[in-house]
């Protein structure tokens, strides 16, 4: 119990603030008692909808086939808009735009990576995986490598990935919820958790395709909708634009802010310019190595991606999807650029930053703005839109992951490895139906416990086992002669080891020293600056600088409460979760050794080893996935 | 269709699926390369290119902000180069491979 404590403690000092700062949102500039009503009532209409389409997929959802892979029968069109509903998170709608409002360019720079790991999806996985797959990760691998074994580490590997994302998606959930709507964080757990559980369960593929399509349809129009308000006044100039940006107060007062002591001697053109330049956010280009490497090979090895594409009843229609998708998710991505430097100016980084320092609430609080601020109907109505549509993102997001680890455990695991893939349909079916259950409840129940916890960092850590495990695993299979059972699973578990160890050994996690080091200082410093800001409170007589040195002095206190509360939290602990006092590495992200590692796995194990079956597939392996002979068919009505 | 009575090594190493295959080959992994390298340029020149990244092409556009917006247009037209390639002339290769799998090779 005091191990779990100590976890607990260590891990989540830097949520904390969060949940301190974005419940204030809810009291002061959120939505308040008043617009209740109206967020409830925008909420109830997306539900409604949502339950709607599950309720018309459960008639048809009784086979398998159905139930992992909508009968195959997706068109593109609709599969690229799912992708796109699949992957456009609540990390990407929220961070991103939050990124850009905060640091500018690389905020920009930053999203680029999330499209171009779709021209890896495009041109090596997805019609290949089409052509020769079932319904998961598991099916690929076993095609020529021995199943069992293959079933059984693609199946650990897609939980795990799965897992990590779905906590990431379930934390941010809840503390949303929580902070628009007013209710606990508990039951917004719960309440993402019952509903995504729902269209699983009774609505299969079909219903979970169906929601995030109807969910990045809303999210691309709750977004063209903001960008057409914060562009008109320029006219729809992108010069005329940036040049506003450029030129506005809270723009320089935030690079300045960034820039510290450099700062000092720019004058206000050289600061807003600054903010459209690279450097204010990534300082390390070997990280930036890294974690684009990670997400450009990650993406394509995400197994709830992987698994759209046995929607489509072709290989073309596969790759149809693909070109949608990325019409879709680099539209988003330019559209976030305008959102986020539009928050910029019209919220300021100020604003952002005080109900949430990584700028998660940049979008909404822009949408308030743009409707006419807190206090206006239209402006809370908007507020409530926006948060309607995360909150849609995060169930739809959820949805798939909780298919895709529940499609690992009955298929692969029950039905492959257990069953010796003997189990009847109808067996098969419920032993879907349970799994989805089981990994549902797990994961509400995994979402209450990480409450307060850092989980920032686990959807960097999906993409990095994905590429360090599942990708080299699959491409291996796929395109190399040689490569054999032991290969893959050697690669798997030794390449999605490895990125978990180093982000242990990382700077990503909390380390007590460097914790209690900071809130010394904060404590230290603090009493100097009370005194300075008394003595002049004393001599000003205007009002309203009074009230401005009053507010410094509350926040001053503020801090000071803050780091003592981290102070006594940490008590005597000296070291992080893996009992380490610095992080052993500086990187970041783990994907510059860990995928490397990976891949030569893969080929040391496909290479000292023989493997009578996976030699003898690889001509069949080959040509089906080149040419669609003998792919899976759609299911017939 | 029946699921047995294909000469898969037979298919691999017919003409047609050879011509396929090399076809294929040669354009993925050329796309694949080059998509990479013009990805990774980005953070490596705005770490060690800032000068040129900073320089303004047009108002308060610069270079760096025009090369992030080229990202999106390359990667793009790499994909419809490649649907493009692959609508009009590896489908019906394959097409040709399909409908004559069961008699090639018997």
């Amino acid at each position: 119990m005091s191990e779990w404590k100590k976890t607990v403690v260590t891990v989540g000092l830097g949520f904390s603030t969060l949940l301190v700062s974005t419940s204030a949102l809810a009291a002061e500039e959120g939505v308040g008692e008043e617009h209740r009503a109206l967020t409830l009532a925008v909420f109830g209409a997306i539900i409604a909808i949502t339950l709607y389409i599950t309720y018309w997929a459960a008639k048809y959802t009784h086979s398998t086939t159905e139930f992992y892979a909508a009968g195959r029968s997706v068109s593109g069109m609709q599969n690229g808009w799912a992708i796109a509903g699949d992957y456009l998170s609540a990390a990407s709608f929220l961070g991103i735009a939050g990124l850009i409002s905060l640091y500018g360019y690389d905020g920009f720079m930053y999203s680029v990576g999330f499209l171009v790991a779709y021209i890896t999806v495009l041109l090596m996985i997805a019609e290949p995986c089409r052509n020769i797959g079932k319904y998961t990760l598991g099916d690929i691998l076993a095609f020529r490598n021995n199943p069992k074994a293959a079933k059984t580490v693609a199946a650990l590997s897609t939980i795990t990935v799965s897992t990590f994302y779905l906590i990431a998606q379930m934390v941010g959930g809840g503390v949303l919820i929580k902070t628009l709507v007013g209710i606990d964080y508990e039951v917004s757990v719960a309440v993402v958790g019952v509903l995504m559980l729902s269209y699983v369960v009774f609505g299969g593929m079909k219903a979970t395709t169906w929601v995030q399509i109807v969910k990045a349809v809303l999210l691309v129009l709750a977004s063209l909708l903001l960008v057409l308000f914060v562009w008109a006044p320029y006219g729809f100039s992108f010069p005329a634009f940036l040049q506003g940006v450029a030129g506005d107060a809270k723009v320089h007062a935030q690079v300045a802010k960034l820039l510290g002591d450099s700062a000092a001697n720019m004058t206000p053109e050289q600061l807003g310019q600054r903010f459209l330049e690279p450097g204010l956010l990534l300082k390390n280009p070997l990280d930036q190595l890294s974690l684009g490497l990670a997400l450009v090979l990650g993406t394509a090895g995400l197994p709830h991606i992987l698994m759209r594409f046995f929607t489509v009843p072709t290989a073309q229609e596969a790759r149809k999807s693909v070109i949608w998708a990325m019409a879709i998710i680099g539209g988003f991505y330019v559209l976030t650029l305008f959102l986020g430097m539009g928050a910029a100016t019209l919220v300021g980084a100020a604003k952002i930053t005080a109900l949430d320092k990584g700028g998660n609430m940049a979008a909404p609080l822009l949408a308030q703005f743009v409707g006419g601020g807190p206090d206006s109907l239209l402006g809370n109505f908007f507020l409530a839109f926006v948060a309607a549509v995360a909150f849609a993102t995060i169930v739809a997001v959820v949805a798939g992951l909780v298919l895709a680890s529940a499609s690992a455990m009955a298929h692969d695991i029950y039905v492959g490895v257990i069953r010796g893939d003997q189990a009847t349909p109808a067996e098969q079916v419920k032993a879907a139906r349970i799994a989805s259950l089981i990994v549902g409840v797990i994961s509400i129940v995994l979402g209450i416990l990480s409450k307060g916890q850092n989980v920032a960092h686990l959807v960097g850590l999906a993409f990095a086992v994905a590429a360090s495990s599942n990708l080299p695993a699959v491409v291996m299979t796929l395109y190399w002669k040689r490569c054999n059972t032991t290969g893959v699973v050697l690669g798997m578990v030794i390449g999605g080891l490895s990125a978990i160890v180093l982000v242990m050994v990382s700077p990503n996690m909390t380390y007590p020293l460097k914790v209690k080091a900071e809130a010394q200082k904060v404590i230290d410093a603090a009493p100097a600056t009370l005194e300075k800001l008394q003595i002049s409170l004393s001599i000003t007589t205007d009002p309203a600088n009074q009230a401005v040195i009053q507010k410094e002095i509350t926040k001053v206190e503020g801090d000071v409460a803050k780091a003592k509360s981290d102070l006594e939290k940490l008590g005597t602990q000296t070291s992080s979760l893996v009992g380490l006092e610095k992080p052993l590495i500086e990187l970041k992200n783990p994907g510059i050794i860990s995928i490397p590692l990976g891949f030569l796995m893969v080929i040391l194990g496909s290479l000292f080893t023989r493997d009578k079956r996976a030699e003898e597939m690889w001509d069949e392996l080959y040509v089906r996935q080149n040419t669609g002979i003998h792919a899976e068919g759609a299911s017939p009505h | 269709m029946h699921k047995s009575h294909v000469n898969w090594s037979a298919i691999a190493t017919d003409p047609r699926f050879r011509s396929l295959h090399r076809k294929k080959s040669r354009f993925l992994w050329g796309l694949m390369i080059f998509s990479m390298v013009y990805y990774f340029l980005l953070p490596v020149m705005a770490a060690y290119f800032k000068d040129l990244f900073d320089t303004q092409v047009w108002g308060p556009i610069n270079f760096g902000l025009l090369f992030a917006l080229s990202e999106f247009v390359i990667a793009w037209a790499i994909a419809i180069i490649y649907a493009r390639r692959a609508n009009r002339e590896f489908d019906a290769i394959a097409q040709e491979l399909v409908s004559n799998a069961h008699t090639i090779g018997s």
